[in-house]
C-alpha cells in the first residue's frame, strides 16, 4: 500500500491534503496520459519530484491554489481545476503548458510527488492510498509529518534555473563580519534559494 | 437653493462605504479576510495603513507575521483597490529583490493583494530599539554607581553592533533600495540560529531594559531591516538623497534615544562609509539634508 501523508495546513484545517511521493517509478508515460485525457480518476497534481526543492515552496502553492479555490472574489482561479492550478503555482511565469512541461511529469519521469486536494468527504487518505497504489507502478516514499522527504530529489540546477538564481548563489551572504553563520553554507544556500523562489511564486502574475 | 452648478455634477459614482466589517468586541476594528482563522492570531501593531498579526503559515511550525491593509471607508473603492494593491506589491517586490542580494529581510510567503495581505517571515530577535534602551539604561546606572569599568567590554560590541548596522543599510542601498522609514524599531537584531526553533509564544528573545539593566544581552546575531512598508527603488539620479535622508532619519532616532546613543551613530556613519562606492556621495548629501530636514525644500 503506498504511503499517503495527510497536511493540515494553517488556516485550512478544514480541507486536507493528501501528499504521496514515489521513487524508481516506470508507469510516467500512463499517468501523463490519464491527465491530457482529463480522467476524473486521475485528477490529482503529479509533480517531477526533481523541481521540488523543499516542502515550503510546494505548501505555498498548494496554500495559494486552495485559497483560489475557496476565496475566487479576490483571487480567482486562473486554471481549471485546484490541482491544475498546484502546478501553474509552482511556475514563475503565467504559461500554463508551460507549468506543466516543468513542473508536471514527462514521461521519463521516474520520482514523483502526488498531491489530492481533499475537497469532498469521499476523497481520504485510504482512498487516495488505495487508488496510488494501483495506479502508480514505483516505491512508495514515506513523507513525514514536516514534509522534509519532499525536497529528496531536488535537482538544483534546474531549479535555479527556472526561477533565474545565479549558479554563485545569493550574493554577499555570510560576507560581512560579525555574521554568526553556525549552519552550514549548504543548508544556508538553499533556505535562501526556498526565500526566493516562495517570494517569486507569491508575487506571480501581479 | 441649490446652485445650477452642484445641481447639475453628478457624482460619477456613489461615495458610499462598503459594508463596514462586523463589529467584534473580541478583535480591534478589523477581522482578517480569508483565509486567516482566528486560530493561533494574535495582533502585534496596528498603524495608519495596516494591521499586523503573529500567526502561522504554510506549517504548524513556521511562523509569521501578516499584514492586513484594510480597506479604507472614506476612499472611494477603486481607487481604494489600487492603492492597496500597489503598495503590498511595492513591499513584497523590494523585499524579494532585497532577498535575492542577499540583505537581511524577512522573506516573502504569500499574499494576495486584492484582498489586501501579505504574509512575511518572522524574524525571531528583538529591536535595535530596545537594545539601545537598554544600553542606555546601564550607562545611567553606572555613572551613578561609579562602575566604568565593567562597561568597556559592551562598548566594543555596541560599536561593533553599529557596525555592521552600517554595512547593513549600505548593503540595502547599493543594490538600490532607499527603506523610507529607517528607525531602530525596524532593525532587529536576529537571535542566532532562530531559524532551527520556532518560538510561538511571540516574545522577543532580546530582552529590553529589563531588571535594572544588570544582565547584558548578547548583541550577536545578524542585523535584519523590517518594515519595507514606505521602500522605494532608488532613482538614480536621486539616490544620494533618498539615502540621504534614510541615514538622517536613523540619526534622529538614535538622538531622540538619548544624548549617549548619539556617539554610537558616528560608528553607523563610518561602517557606511566604507560600505559601498556610492557612500561618499549619501554621506555628503547627509550634511545638507541635515541643514534643512528631511523634507526638501520645494522653492528653488
Amino acid at each position: 500500500m503506498a504511503q499517503v501523508r495527510t497536511i493540515l495546513l494553517p488556516h485550512f484545517e478544514d480541507y486536507p491534503v493528501q501528499v504521496a511521493m514515489f521513487k524508481d517509478v516506470t508507469n510516467a508515460s500512463f499517468l501523463r496520459s490519464q491527465l491530457l485525457q482529463a480522467n476524473p480518476d486521475f485528477d490529482y497534481a503529479f509533480l517531477d519530484a526533481a523541481m521540488i526543492l523543499s516542502p515550503l515552496p510546494l505548501f505555498l502553492a498548494i496554500t495559494l491554489s486552495l485559497h483560489s479555490t475557496l476565496s475566487p472574489a479576490t483571487s480567482p482561479l486562473r486554471t481549471r481545476t485546484p490541482h491544475s492550478e498546484l502546478v501553474f503555482r509552482l511556475h514563475p511565469n503565467n504559461n500554463i503548458g508551460e507549468s506543466y512541461r516543468k513542473f508536471g511529469i514527462s514521461d521519463d519521469t521516474t520520482n514523483l510527488i502526488a498531491v489530492k486536494f481533499s475537497l469532498t468527504p469521499d476523497v481520504t487518505n485510504e482512498s487516495v492510498a488505495k487508488h496510488l497504489s494501483e495506479a502508480v507502478q514505483g516505491v512508495s516514499v514515506d513523507v513525514g509529518e514536516d514534509g522534509s522527504e519532499l525536497g529528496l530529489f531536488a535537482d538544483l540546477s534546474k531549479i535555479k534555473k527556472i526561477y533565474k538564481v545565479n549558479d554563485g548563489g545569493v550574493k554577499g551572504k555570510g560576507g560581512k563580519k560579525g555574521v554568526t553563520d553556525q549552519v552550514g553554507t549548504v543548508k544556508d544556500e538553499r533556505s535562501a534559494l526556498e526565500n526566493i523562489i516562495m517570494g517569486v511564486m507569491t508575487l506571480k502574475g501581479s | 437653493m441649490v446652485s445650477p452648478a452642484a445641481a447639475t455634477i453628478e457624482p460619477i459614482a456613489p461615495l458610499r462605504p462598503p459594508t463596514p466589517p462586523p463589529s467584534n468586541p473580541s478583535r480591534p476594528l478589523h477581522t482578517l479576510p480569508p483565509p486567516f482563522t482566528s486560530s493561533n492570531l494574535q495582533l502585534l501593531a496596528q498603524g495608519a495603513e495596516a494591521l499586523v498579526y503573529k500567526t502561522t503559515f504554510l506549517t504548524p511550525n513556521t511562523p509569521c507575521v501578516v499584514k492586513y491593509r484594510p480597506p479604507k471607508p472614506y476612499r472611494h473603492p477603486t481607487l481604494d483597490r489600487r492603492l492597496t494593491k500597489a503598495r503590498i506589491l511595492a513591499e513584497a517586490r523590494v523585499l524579494v529583490r532585497a532577498g535575492r542580494e542577499g540583505v537581511s529581510v524577512p522573506r516573502v510567503l504569500g499574499a494576495d493583494w486584492e484582498a489586501g495581505w501579505l504574509v512575511l517571515g518572522w524574524v525571531e530577535g528583538g529591536s535595535v530599539r530596545a537594545v539601545l534602551d537598554g544600553w542606555t539604561e546601564r550607562v545611567k546606572n553606572r555613572r551613578k554607581a561609579y562602575e566604568a569599568s565593567t562597561g568597556h567590554a559592551e562598548e566594543k560590541e555596541m560599536l561593533d553592533l553599529m557596525s555592521r548596522i552600517g554595512s547593513c543599510i549600505g548593503h540595502l542601498h547599493s543594490i538600490g533600495i532607499a527603506h523610507g522609514d529607517l528607525t531602530t524599531s525596524n532593525i532587529m537584531l536576529k537571535s542566532p540560529s532562530a531559524d532551527l526553533n520556532s518560538t510561538t509564544n511571540g516574545q522577543a528573545a532580546v530582552p529590553s531594559s529589563t531588571s535594572s539593566g544588570s544582565a547584558i544581552p548578547s548583541l550577536a546575531g545578524q542585523i535584519t531591516l523590517i518594515d519595507f512598508g514606505l521602500a522605494s527603488h532608488m532613482v538614480p539620479h536621486s539616490a544620494d538623497e533618498e539615502g540621504a535622508v534614510d541615514l538622517y532619519v536613523l540619526e534622529r532616532a538614535f538622538s531622540a534615544t538619548h544624548p549617549a546613543a548619539e556617539p554610537l551613530f558616528a560608528e553607523v556613519l563610518k561602517a557606511y562609509g566604507q560600505s559601498w562606492k556610492g557612500a561618499k556621495g549619501v554621506l555628503k548629501r547627509l550634511e545638507d539634508v541635515r541643514l534643512r530636514g528631511r523634507k526638501r525644500s520645494m522653492l528653488g
